[in-house]
């Protein structure tokens, strides 16, 4: 089964990206964008068709491998 | 003193730092390929020199920290054997969880290549005996994700404990933002384990070692290295 693993900053990690992102916006004539933030997004597919197990398992992939927990926050979802 | 130098997939800088070790020591460094398991018998200090390891593909160093010689680097570490990582080898040792923290993206989002002044914030270890306490050098820097982040608790340890390593000072030897161009917490550069057998920072010491190659700032971390 298909999975979609969210990793972005944390709270309170600067994001560079995500402000650089927000004043180009800004240039562009986009009025009102309060805060951006960037992360990425990985798409596993998995030979596991348990959704529970699956998700499990992608789990323990984005905490091993994926993210880096120290910096990053990660979600699991079906994709 | 026996040094491995680790070579992953995107390494480049494993030739300064052979030069820089041998030029201190006397003797050439092993170059060690990433799928080895073993280290060379009677290894003393293990380097991850810089470079861009797997692309930098996921995270820099994240790839790299995973590969099949880190389980000989860890064991190596856990027998309190000596480890070096400079740059890319810094990344490459946070990802592997052997020292704390992690390196964002510089806060300009620019590559930064150029010198910058280092203050040694702790002599007296094995990477640092040949400097004194609070002593500047010049060191290269050239790195995109060189942005030291810990939370405020690891960072307090790190304080408490002396594990700060180098921090980026100005030309009066002061901890300056202006000083701090990758926007490091605290204006660290790099930092050590705590039983002060690991050291990992962002600027290149090696490359300052001969004065062909414009100075000799550098040589002291290989020096102490070689009587270590």
């Amino acid at each position: 089964m298909k999975l979609r693993v969210t990793i972005m900053p944390k709270p309170g990690v600067l994001d560079p990206q995500g402000k650089a992102i927000a004043q180009a916006l800004a240039t562009l004539g986009f009025a009102g964008v309060t805060d951006v933030r960037a992360g990425k997004t990985i798409l596993l597919d998995l030979a596991e068709t348990d959704p529970a197990k699956a998700e499990a398992a992608a789990r323990e992939m984005a905490q091993k491998l994926l993210a880096n927990t120290v910096i990053e926050s990660f979600s699991v979802e079906p994709a | 003193m026996r040094a491995a130098i680790i070579l992953f997939p995107g390494t480049n800088r494993e030739r300064d730092m052979a030069i820089a070790l041998e030029r201190a020591s006397g003797r050439k460094p092993a170059l060690v390929f990433h799928r080895e398991t073993e280290l060379p018998t009677g290894t003393d200090l293990v380097v991850l020199p810089g470079g861009f390891s797997y692309g930098d593909y996921l995270r820099s160093g994240a790839m790299a920290a995973h590969s099949p010689i880190m389980a000989a680097v860890r064991a190596h570490a856990a027998r309190g054997g000596l480890v070096l990582g400079v740059c890319n080898g810094f990344q490459t040792l946070i990802e592997a969880g052997l020292l704390p923290g992690g390196l964002l993206k510089n806060a300009t989002l620019r590559f930064l290549s150029m010198d910058c002044i280092l203050r040694v914030e702790r002599s007296g270890t094995a990477f640092t005996n040949h400097w004194q306490q609070g002593a500047t050098f010049r060191a290269p820097m050239a790195h995109g994700d060189g942005n030291y982040f810990a939370d405020d608790a690891t960072l307090d340890r790190l304080e408490g404990e002396n594990l700060i390593a180098f921090r980026y000072v100005d030309e009066h030897a002061q901890p300056t933002s202006a000083a701090n161009r990758n926007g490091s917490a605290r204006n660290i550069a790099g930092i050590f384990s705590p039983d002060l057998r690991i050291c990992g920072l962002m600027p290149h010491p090696e490359d300052l070692v001969d004065p062909l190659m414009g100075g000799v700032d550098g040589l002291p971390m290989f020096e102490s290295l070689a009587a270590a």
